[in-house]
């Protein structure tokens, strides 16, 4: 996912009792009973809006099934996998692009208009390369992650400071040394940032291979829940996942700034 | 013209046109090192296809898979999707702008949304508009509205003080400090929303296209990998990659455009 622009902090502190939380749970409140009511009314086709009673019931039915855990974790394997692969892949590239002037303009264009094509019509290359199994998901999550990490990293890499180059050189350091010691430290704000992306991408990429070919994982559950028409479960796996994946999403942006406040 | 002229010439072409090169003989060498190992055994001719086989498979699909149609099919649900984050978005981040408190009661829901994989709703959707376009127009809206709006947003907030204060002096009305003042100062943050919603459209509604089996070049994607022809395939993927491409560099080209008239 592409960066849409940071929060502003007025909007984020605590504010129990002010006008922002109350009209918050205004909305949130009407919203819920615009639903009840229109599924009620049976306006709708029986089920597509479920009430509220019955989402609540999937999503505690849900939570408490083990198998659900397992699918959970199979999903969370396989973006873990893909954002290992894809990332450290992404990493080395943006590493090598970045420190040439030359192999910047040669080859960034290339990552820079491939990054953002619709991914998932690889997946049939994909299969034919990896299985119909949890290969193909991995890669699947891999190739979304690599471009975002790669242009993070490279554009990362271009803004290091040059004094804190000539230092490590003038300490005689040398490849890994310099890698380690003044490349990755003095770039990983971008290169979280590019995780962040990374990782949102990864999860899309790897549940809609799920969701196209498979027999386990989130992505699975939801395409067997949409078959049998069952609409309070699929509902209940919308939000959780959504949940997870806005949370995830929130813990990499938290790691980044709580080293930002380290370092002040 | 004298030799140092001229060496100075070729440096500045082999400076600007060298690194382009060295990225085009890098991509032909791949495909031709690829062309050798699968013609040599090395890769498997049943999983991946020759490039050759790739670029005949071309006419194949221009003129037995009507590309043309799909591609309209494709562009026409796109821009109907685009069409609506553009007046959506906007109106809604205008109506943010304008009542504060609903802004700051909203605009952290409308950024998770953002980051939110929105994509994976598309089931839902079948659900709701059945087996249609509309539920791939649906799909690319519900992806790309969240950075229109928080753009529209930022673009009105940010604008500068002085401008609102000269358009106050000339005592304005709400509305014309709206049309000649907020408006034209925001339309080139506004255009970024844009360009990044129609980006996110695209994406979704080729991928909805090609997850649900239905509508133009994402169909068309699944239904050659049904039928095991890889080179149309290839060649298909290709194909969308580069209209991907060529629709990227027209909207920055745009927005390149339109900055400085702004």
């Amino acid at each position: 996912m592409a960066e849409t622009g940071r929060l502003r902090a007025a909007s984020i502190p605590g504010v129990v009792g002010s006008p922002v939380l109350w009209l918050r749970l205004v909305i949130i409140a009407t919203v819920l009973a615009i639903w009840e009511a229109v599924a009620a009314s049976g306006l709708l086709y029986r089920d597509v809006v479920p009430s509220l009673q019955a989402i609540a019931g999937a999503i505690v039915r849900l939570l408490s099934n083990p198998e659900y855990y397992w699918n959970l974790g199979v999903t969370a394997g396989e973006v873990g996998a893909s954002l290992v692969i894809g990332g450290l892949s992404g990493l080395v590239v943006g590493l090598i692009l970045g420190g040439s002037r030359l192999l910047t303009k040669a080859y960034e264009p290339y990552l820079y208009y491939l990054g953002p094509t619709p991914k998932i019509i690889f997946f049939p290359i994909m299969i034919m390369w990896f299985g119909v199994g949890t290969g193909s998901k991995v890669a699947m999550g891999a190739i979304s992650c690599f471009f975002p990490i790669a242009l993070s990293a490279a554009a990362g890499m271009r803004q290091i400071e040059p004094i804190l180059i000539r230092v490590g050189r003038s300490f005689r350091a040398n490849t890994w040394q310099m890698a380690t010691k003044i490349y990755l430290p003095a770039m990983r704000h971008p290169i979280i940032n590019g995780v962040r992306l990374g990782l949102g991408v990864a999860i899309i990429g790897t549940l809609l291979a799920e969701t196209k070919l498979s027999n386990s994982g989130i992505g699975f559950l939801i395409i067997q829940a949409y078959s049998l028409f069952d609409m309070p479960r699929m509902y209940a796996m919308l939000i959780v996942v959504f949940v997870l994946a806005i949370g995830a999403n929130a813990f990499v942006g938290w790691v980044g700034r709580l080293d930002r406040v380290k370092i002040r | 013209m004298t030799s140092t002229t001229t060496t100075v010439v070729r440096v500045a072409a082999l400076t600007r046109f060298g690194p382009t090169a060295l990225g085009v003989a890098t991509l032909l060498l791949l495909l031709i090192a690829v062309e050798v190992l699968i013609r040599a055994g090395f890769i498997n001719n049943y999983i991946v296809p020759t490039p050759i086989q790739v670029a005949a498979a071309f006419e194949r699909i221009i003129l037995d898979e009507g590309i043309g149609s799909r591609f309209l099919l494709t562009f026409t649900e796109a821009f109907t999707a685009g069409a609506m984050i553009t007046m959506v978005g906007v109106l809604a981040g205008v109506l943010l702008y304008r009542f504060d408190l609903l802004r700051r009661a909203t605009e952290t829901w409308v950024a998770a949304l953002a980051s939110a994989p929105t994509v994976l709703m598309y089931p839902l959707f079948l659900v709701i508009f059945g087996r249609s376009a509309w539920t791939i127009i649906m799909m690319g809206f519900v992806a790309g509205l969240p950075p229109v709006i928080l753009k529209t947003i930022e673009g009105l907030v940010t604008t500068r003080r002085v401008l609102v204060d000269v358009g106050r002096s000339f005592k304005l009305s709400r509305m014309q400090l709206f049309t000649k003042i907020l408006l034209p100062a925001a339309l080139p943050t506004i255009f970024v929303g844009v360009r990044l919603g129609l980006i996110f459209t695209l994406i979704n509604v080729v991928g909805v296209e090609f997850l649900i089996n239905f509508g133009g070049l994402g169909q068309l994607i699944n239904d050659l990998a049904e039928r095991y022809d890889l080179p149309g395939t290839y060649a298909a993927i290709f194909f969308v990659i580069l209209v991907s491409v060529c629709f990227f560099v027209v909207i920055e080209r745009l927005e390149r455009w339109l900055r400085p008239v702004a």
